[in-house]
């Protein structure tokens, strides 16, 4: 035994002997190492501390930079740790601060290893121990640890007391209760001479203040004076930052340190220093305006230089900037625009965003023209990232800054045709959203759809097929507007649809039924018109407000009905409003044609080619391509395949026959084609919409039903539901029923039993999946409430429609597009607002602790802020068994045992506290003069922080420290 | 706070890695991998910024510099001036080529614990400690003497008396 222990530390590797001999070996990295960790394995074990300590730095070298497991030797890191030599502890609190983690189980054996280095003379085993204990303080090292830190805090040797500073912000993390032992001293370092104090006090403050500004406004005094007083960029930066989180809390401390920030803007060469002080500027003190302009001038040189991370900074400085100051971006509109061809990707994403900040319902056509062709010049993850944020900026709040939707859906058709364009998704989404909220932009988006699905080429890019599904759908949907519907059979049954996926390829099928329909119906209205024009006399009424009949019946019925009427009938469909909105002008209703300028051309033709023969040679072109594709493997596509199929057959006897013979056919033979025919067009001819939240009410609870109140098992019910998801619309109504059916009876389900947290988290999620089936919950009224409600936002845009008004007024010339008053845009779903996350316990701890410290509360018992206040008379004393036996006092109150200090007595601190509510009217009086911080700041401001201390009990008001 | 340093040579090799925020190791090599995967695509002369936040989670930023045939790269929050990260990562440069005179990869690759000695003098449980480079130094200068005397006061003791117990034990 003894001889192998021998023999092992004379021949052990060393680190270096590894590190070479991975480099040499001939035998495979992986084989190496596994052997070295065998060797490292036995190593560890072994009791000579050399041999160990070589073993655990070989290990720790694995573990950092080959990703070795190390955790089995947590035991063997904890034994050295306790070695006597320097050489060892390093290497084992190196080990330690990098594998050990809260889970570890061996932490709880170190607390005793690490206040014996804590409290060492040799400063570097102090540093070791702080260093690893700002790495992996749990909860039990933090609150066992504290008084040590407490002592280091005052630590006369400067290279200690920074590291136990920063250690601070780890202890104070996991255990806010050493808030009230530390803080103190904390804020004392704050004020020391040394500037690495300062500076590494200052960046500690920066991590809380960021964490919860509130708490620390009490100290604005401290960091106003450093703000003024430093010389040091690095605490000036942090201190820029403190005041970046404090300033919006209290204006008049934003008032205060507005000034600063502008000298340090216009003094300083270093760039960094320049950079927070403007991000400062356009972050947090963006209410004044000399600040804003000067730091705008600022970002403008960023902008210009050479070095592309000035560049990239002062386009995010501007991005920060837009919101509140638009005009500081439309300044440096030339730079951002060139930035787009940049050669880096991220000043290029930067200029994008700060384009798509500039978009307004006035220029969304000009920009996105421009980036339209930056897209089709740029690699694609570019070119797709273009393509997103057009997207999604036009899409915002339910195509707010969209006018012309008519520019806009042939936009859409045209970036779908970009070679790179992989938002098939998107567009798909926009394309069917728009479709059923913007009625007056179907004819549009008919003939878009049309431009696509002819191509054949598109089908080949798999890229485009949801785009394409999307189309096929809409022109099924709205077949009533298309020029010409045998194209468009043709371009849907067309053989290459076969590159397909099935479910899309099911679409196809659907919409061509519903083309097939629409000719069939409108052939049948027609040789009726012609014959006698009973069947349009009974549709009208049979149907009320639907655009599709009335279209296809042609402009008789239209003529016949009064004006007002048809008003009533269907408000949001005014076959008026669309001439209006199409032609711009009035047309008359009494003329032959249809007078739709659209629909004219289209009805005329429509209309010759609607012919015995061309219908014929549609059914057997439709039939010849359906039947193959009853056998195939995919459901979906049979299932659609049979129904048309079907249909055909059905039809297809009697058709020939009624046509052929028309004059002298009986009645009832036409007729009961034309009734199929009629009844499926109804189907069909049903807008497709949510269903309103009330209709969903007025359904009763059936008798038998028994309401589950677990409602575990709906995840199970949802992610079935999900399965169709985004296709589910395309497959026409019946399908849309179903698919409403099947969310009535959860959707009831779960709002009767009062919804829990988990449900209607749930709901939400469904409302987000399939937003299409609800309606918006605040309107309980069957109809489409229009999107960009003005009423609903009258406040926030009435100076806003001021300026669009004189922009039209001024600009009307150049883009007609505004004298076209915009669409209706119906509001399909309620906007969901996003569940606000609870709060972080944690963090609520820390901070109210810090608060409890800084103002004071006076639920906290007295004797702490005493013992505080004794701690602060004694840090010149330095005393270190005085402070800790100070400190197992508190240590003993945490314990509950609060009234052991009582006793004691503390005149000075107690005078303080009683003279203090003394100062209070004083305080008030004297705000206006204590604008300015004065010299001897540390005492004046710690008095005014004890001031309010002692009169705000629960609810803290922010008082006037800097003023 | 600083959550990440990495030295990572540019064939992907991980030359230093620390995160001052436990990560499981598995979870480290991933994170060392996504960030070489987009570092390798980067041009020269481009800005030293990387999207950071698809790798290592919301509100993180992330610089690097190109040395030679190494990477350097500090992961941050926005508690820190991208600036200054820059600048901190020449300090650290710059203490290592005093260090080492001159430092070149096989420097970093050979001096593992040197290396981690140095980083520990600048960067404090993710906070800023030191920027000055001679201040730095000084401290590792001085760490290194202990450690070589206790190790040169061990030597004569070990191998007298460890072996001589060890032989009794026979």
């Amino acid at each position: 035994m003894a001889g192998f222990s021998v023999m092992d530390t004379l021949f052990q590797r060393t680190l270096d002997d590894l590190i070479k001999g991975l480099r040499l070996q001939l035998m495979g990295e992986s084989a190496f190492l596994s052997k070295a960790l065998d060797e490292i394995r036995r190593e560890a074990k072994s009791t000579d501390p050399d041999t160990k300590s070589a073993a655990l730095l070989k290990l720790t070298y694995l573990s950092s930079l080959h990703f070795y497991d190390m955790s089995f030797a947590a035991f063997h890191v904890v034994e050295l740790l306790s070695s006597t030599r320097f050489s060892h502890k390093k290497i084992a609190y190196h080990a330690a601060s990098h594998s050990f983690d809260d889970s570890t189980p061996v932490l709880v054996l170190i607390t005793n290893q690490l206040r014996k280095d804590l409290t060492s003379t040799n400063e570097f085993e102090v540093s070791l121990a702080l260093e690893c204990l700002s790495r992996i303080a749990t909860v039990d090292l933090a609150r066992d640890l504290t008084p040590e830190i407490f002592t280091l805090l005052a630590s006369s040797k400067v290279f200690v007391r920074k590291k136990a500073i920063g250690v601070v912000l780890r202890v104070f993390d996991r255990y806010p209760d050493s808030v009230r032992v530390c803080f103190k001293r904390l804020v004392e370092n704050l004020e020391t001479s040394d500037s690495q104090v300062v500076s590494v006090a200052v960046g500690v403050f920066c991590e809380l203040a960021l964490r919860d500004p509130t708490s620390y406004l009490p100290l604005a005094p401290e960091f106003y004076k450093i703000l003024v007083d430093s010389k040091n960029n690095w605490v000036l930066i942090k201190v820029l930052k403190i005041f970046a989180k404090l300033a919006p809390l209290e204006p008049r401390l934003a008032k205060r340190v507005v000034e600063p920030v502008c000298e340090h803007i216009r003094r300083t060469g270093a760039k960094s220093l320049l950079f927070e002080c403007i991000r400062t500027v356009v972050s947090s003190l963006s209410d004044y305006e000399h600040a804003v302009k000067l730091a705008v001038v600022k970002i403008r040189e960023m902008l210009v230089d050479d070095d592309p991370n000035l560049k990239y900074l002062g386009l995010q400085a501007l991005s920060v900037v837009a919101p509140k100051h638009l005009w500081a971006v439309l300044e440096n509109k030339e730079v951002v625009i060139k930035s787009l061809s940049d050669v880096d990707p991220n000043i290029k994403l930067e200029s994008l965003r700060l384009v798509m900040a500039m978009v307004s319902e006035s220029n969304v056509a000009e920009i996105s023209r421009v980036l339209v062709n930056y897209a089709l010049k740029s690699d694609p993850e570019f070119c797709n990232l273009i393509l997103g944020s057009i997207l999604s900026t036009c899409c915002r709040n339910v195509y707010e800054i969209i006018i012309d939707f008519d520019w806009y859906v042939s936009l859409l058709g045209e970036m779908s045709r970009i070679p790179h364009c992989q938002k098939g998704e998107e567009i798909e989404k926009q394309l069917i959203d728009i479709g059923m909220r913007v009625k007056d932009v179907r004819p549009e988006l008919v003939r878009v759809s049309r431009d696509l699905l002819i191509d054949p080429a598109l089908l080949g890019n798999p890229f485009l097929h949801r785009i394409l599904s999307a189309a096929a759908w809409l022109s099924g949907e709205y077949v009533e507007f298309s020029v010409n519907p045998f194209e468009l059979m043709e371009a849907l049954l067309q053989p290459r649809t076969s590159l397909l996926p099935p479910l899309l390829k099911a679409i196809y099928i659907q919409s061509a039924f519903k083309v097939l329909i629409f000719c069939l119906n409108s052939y049948l209205l027609l040789r009726g018109d012609a014959a006698s024009s009973s069947y349009s006399d009974k549709l009208v009424p049979d149907v009320p407000g639907l655009f599709s009949e009335r279209d296809s019946v042609g402009c008789s019925d239209l003529a016949s009905c009064d004006a007002p009427v048809e008003a009533e009938l269907d408000e949001g469909f005014n076959p008026r409003d669309l001439n209006q909105s199409f032609g711009g002008l009035s047309v008359e209703y009494g003329g032959e044609e249809t007078s739709t300028c659209g629909q004219a051309s289209a009805s005329a033709s429509l209309k010759d080619s609607f012919t015995h023969e061309s219908i014929t040679n549609l059914l057997n072109r439709v039939e010849l391509a359906v039947v193959p594709l009853t056998r195939s493997y995919d459901v979906e596509i049979v299932e659609r395949a049979r129904n048309v199929h079907c249909f055909i057959e059905l039809i297809k006897p009697q058709m020939p026959d009624c046509l052929v013979q028309k004059e002298e056919s009986s009645d009832t033979e036409e007729a009961e084609a034309s009734k199929i025919i009629k009844l499926m067009h109804d189907a069909f001819s049903n807008d497709l919409g949510p269903i309103s939240v009330s209709a969903q009410e007025r359904v009763s609870v059936p008798d038998g039903l028994v309401l589950v109140e677990n409602l575990e098992d709906l995840e199970t019910i949802c992610g079935d539901v999900q399965l169709p998801s985004l296709n589910s619309f395309s497959h026409g109504s019946s399908h849309f029923e179903e698919m409403a059916g099947v969310s009535i009876p959860i959707f009831q389900s779960k709002e009767e039993p009062g919804p829990s947290n988990e449900c209607t988290s749930l709901l939400a999620e469904h409302r987000k999946q399939h937003g299409l089936y609800y309606l918006p919950s605040e309107k309980k009224d069957g109809d489409y409430p229009p999107a960009n409600d003005p009423q609903l936002q009258a406040n926030s845009n009435d100076d806003e429609d001021l300026a669009k008004l004189t922009e039209q007024l001024l600009v009307s010339k150049k883009k007609p597009n505004h004298a076209k008053p915009r669409p209706v845009v119906v509001k399909l779903d309620g906007d969901q607002v996003p569940i606000a996350a609870g709060p972080h316990s944690q963090e609520d701890l820390l901070s109210g602790t810090v608060r409890d410290v800084l103002l004071g509360s006076e639920t906290k018992p007295t004797t702490r802020s005493s013992t505080k206040r004794k701690g602060k008379e004694k840090l010149n004393v330095d005393s270190t068994t005085e402070s800790k036996e100070n400190l197992g006092d508190v240590e003993k109150q945490d314990q509950g045992n609060s009234s052991t200090r009582k006793s004691k007595p503390h005149t000075h601190s107690k005078g303080r506290r009683h003279r203090s509510p003394g100062k209070k009217g004083d305080e008030g009086e004297e705000n206006c003069q204590k604008a300015k911080p004065k010299s001897s700041g540390r005492h004046k401001a710690r008095q005014r922080a004890d001031a309010p201390l002692n009169v705000v009990s629960q609810t803290p008001v922010i008082p006037d420290f800097l003023l | 706070m600083i959550r990440a340093v990495m030295v990572i040579n540019t064939q992907g090799k991980p030359r230093l890695a620390k995160f001052y925020e436990f990560q499981p190791v598995e979870k480290q090599q991933e994170l060392i991998r996504s960030v070489y995967g987009v570092l390798s695509s980067r041009a020269e002369n481009v800005s030293n910024f990387l999207d950071a936040e698809s790798i290592f989670g919301p509100d993180t930023r992330l610089v690097y510099k190109h040395f030679a045939t190494l990477y350097f790269v500090f992961v941050f929050d926005s508690s820190e001036n991208e600036l200054a990260m820059l600048d901190l990562i020449q300090v650290f440069v710059e203490t290592l080529d005093k260090c080492f005179k001159n430092v070149c990869e096989l420097d970093v690759v050979l001096n593992y614990s040197k290396l981690h000695t140095v980083l520990d003098e600048i960067i404090f449980g993710g906070q800023v400690l030191e920027t000055s480079s001679t201040e730095v130094l000084k401290a590792v200068e001085e760490i290194s003497k202990l450690e070589t005397a206790s190790n040169a006061i061990s030597l004569v003791p070990k191998s007298v008396s460890s072996w001589r117990s060890r032989w009794y034990t026979v």
